[in-house]
């Protein structure tokens, strides 16, 4: 059975940019061991000759014609900005 | 120790598809920033990306000019990071199921001919535009966040700067040809990263490599590889290790230049999109889309050496652009000579794109002008020196040969009585020249017919010029 340690819950949180406390941790690593415990009970079965479901819909081929439709324009994209300058989005500096 | 140096290339293309590849925003370069923008471009709640159709087709034409085989079954995959370029945090990519697998490049270099196996060739979108350094800002313009974009990844299989040069050439080549990008690397609708290592002769394992980017040329893609290679080298002579790193090639210092170590390999998180739902492409389709693709550089290069008769290197330079060579097409199916015609490709018009930073179709010149005017030539009508005057003026406004030449006086001077006025003018003008000429000094001569040709405004019919100076050097 997988465990998950503290330090995988700190790695997660660290990929999904969020803080967490060392409480936080102690708490989300007893809650994703559940999740996972659970899962884990799909390893009992046998799947070998099972397909993979990547997708709940038996559709395919979902696709749309190359034909331009203009919904927003400049301004009402940018209304909806925390900040911005000339027509762009404005964002903390990235690089030097 | 002596090392091979150990290639490969990560090369994207944006595709000028009317629309982007899972929105109906405009996809076009040069727009005001943000005008292309919509809210399933900006990842607003409750959005839904649909596939593009002619993006599919695209990236099928691409795979199937470049010899992939192509996927029945194709997946698109979420695959995850953050950076403000990327407003949903993930990238629509595809991970295991791309569209094209296993093609080829045939290259050449130095006359010797090499396969690079193409290893895959995928459907992703493009990030938005980041301006970096803007008074402690970055300011980003999302029109080509969404736009189509294909990843070609190359076979580990160079193993010189210059056989990364010759594939990058030929891939921009065969993907112009299919029409489906205009790969222009100063627009960014084309771009390239390069994977360097070194390895000792006769190793099997390859060594630990580093990531090249912002390599903005071909020919910095060339630079950036040779100078890794001998940095490389002397850290490995020196007992050193090569770190797993992304550097990038600096064009002022000509360097490489380290952006960071890569610590544990990047975590994507790759999952199947499940907004896009599976491409099934049946044999109909794929045989429909194999309909499509032109004769590509290599079979038109092959045929106008067997079936034209052209020299190779002829052939090489005429077929590295499909417009190149449908003007050549063009001009000689006028009845104009095809050497001549390739002469004038190859030396003049070349000559004035590279110097002006023009592609042939900002040309006002047309196949049947060239033709026409190597024609007018043939025919003695203007003299090649004439016709570099009529040549100028027909890539700059264009127009009618023929018209150029009588509006601009410019006929061939062919009338022996009227040459020999000026003929026997010079020549009593210039008795030095005369007597230099009875004693042996050959440079009197071309003196003399080039005051010919100053006195007549270059409109003299060489050979006749020549023949008149003979004649009356004899008899005096």
């Amino acid at each position: 059975m997988a465990e998950i340690t503290k330090e995988e819950v700190k790695r997660i949180a660290d990929l999904a940019r969020i803080g967490i406390t060392d409480e936080e941790t102690d708490m989300f690593q007893q809650h994703l061991q559940a999740f996972s415990d659970f899962a884990n009970q799909l390893d009992e079965l046998d799947t070998t000759e099972v397909e993979p479901t990547s997708y709940v819909l038996d559709m395919k081929n979902v696709l749309r014609k190359d034909e331009p439709a203009q919904w927003t324009t400049q301004q009402e994209v940018l209304e909806n900005a925390p900040d911005q300058q000339d027509g762009h989005f404005r964002v903390p500096s990235i690089l030097e | 120790m002596n090392f091979e140096t150990i290639i490969g290339l990560e090369v994207h293309v944006e595709l000028k598809t009317n629309t982007k590849v899972f929105s109906p925003s405009l996809n076009a370069f040069g727009s005001e920033p943000n005008a292309n923008v919509n809210p399933i471009d900006l990842a607003y709640p409750g959005v839904m990306p649909t596939l593009n159709e002619e993006a599919v087709n695209f990236a099928m034409k691409a795979a199937m000019a470049l010899n992939c085989e192509i996927a029945t079954d194709s997946l698109f995959d979420r695959k995850h990071y953050f950076y403000p370029d990327n407003p949903k945090a993930y990238q629509i990519s595809q991970d295991e199921k791309p569209i094209g697998r296993n093609g080829w490049i045939d290259i050449e270099v130095n006359g010797v001919s090499k396969r690079i196996g193409v290893h895959r060739l995928h459907l992703e979108e493009d990030a938005g535009k980041l301006t970096h350094g803007v008074d402690g800002h970055s300011l980003v313009d999302f029109n080509r966040q969404g736009a189509p974009l294909i990843e070609i990844v190359s076979e580990a299989d160079m193993r010189s700067p210059d056989e990364a040069y010759a594939y990058l050439e030929k891939l921009k080549s065969i993907i112009q040809y299919t029409g489906v990008s205009d790969v222009r690397m100063e627009e960014g609708s084309l771009r390239c990263d390069a994977n360097i290592s070194l390895r000792p002769y006769g190793q099997k394992e390859f060594g630990t490599k580093t990531e090249l980017k912002n390599l903005n040329s071909f020919a910095f893609v060339r630079a950036g590889i040779a100078y890794e290679e001998k940095r490389q080298q002397k850290v490995l002579l020196s007992g050193g290790e090569i770190q797993q790193e992304t550097r990038r090639y600096d064009e002022k210092t000509k360097e490489t230049i380290l952006m960071r170590i890569k610590g544990n390999a990047d975590d994507y998180r790759f999952f199947s999109d499940p907004d896009i739902l599976p491409l099934y492409i049946d044999d109909a389709w794929k045989e429909r889309i194999r309909q499509e693709i032109p004769e590509l550089p290599d079979a038109r290069k092959k045929r106008y050496i067997e079936a034209l008769g052209m020299p190779a290197y002829d052939a090489e330079i005429l077929t590295s652009s499909k417009e190149m060579a449908d003007f050549f097409e063009a001009a000689i199916e006028t009845g104009a000579d095809k050497k001549q015609v390739s002469n004038w490709m190859m030396g003049d018009l070349s000559a004035y794109m590279n110097k002006h930073l023009k592609e042939l179709h900002d040309l006002a010149i047309t196949p049947e002008a060239l033709a026409k005017m190597i024609q007018m030539i043939a025919d003695g009508t203007i003299s090649s020196k004439i016709a570099k005057k009529v040549f100028a003026e027909l890539v700059d406004k264009g127009g009618n040969p023929e018209v150029i030449v009588k509006e601009k006086g410019l006929v061939q001077i062919s009338d022996e009585g009227q040459l020999l006025e000026i003929v026997t003018k010079i020549l009593d003008e210039n008795e030095q020249s005369i007597i230099d000429f009875k004693n042996g000094k050959g440079r009197a001569l071309g003196f003399l017919v080039g005051q010919v040709m100053k006195a007549t405004k270059g409109q003299a019919n060489p050979p006749l010029v020549n023949k008149l100076l003979a004649q009356e050097l004899d008899k005096r």
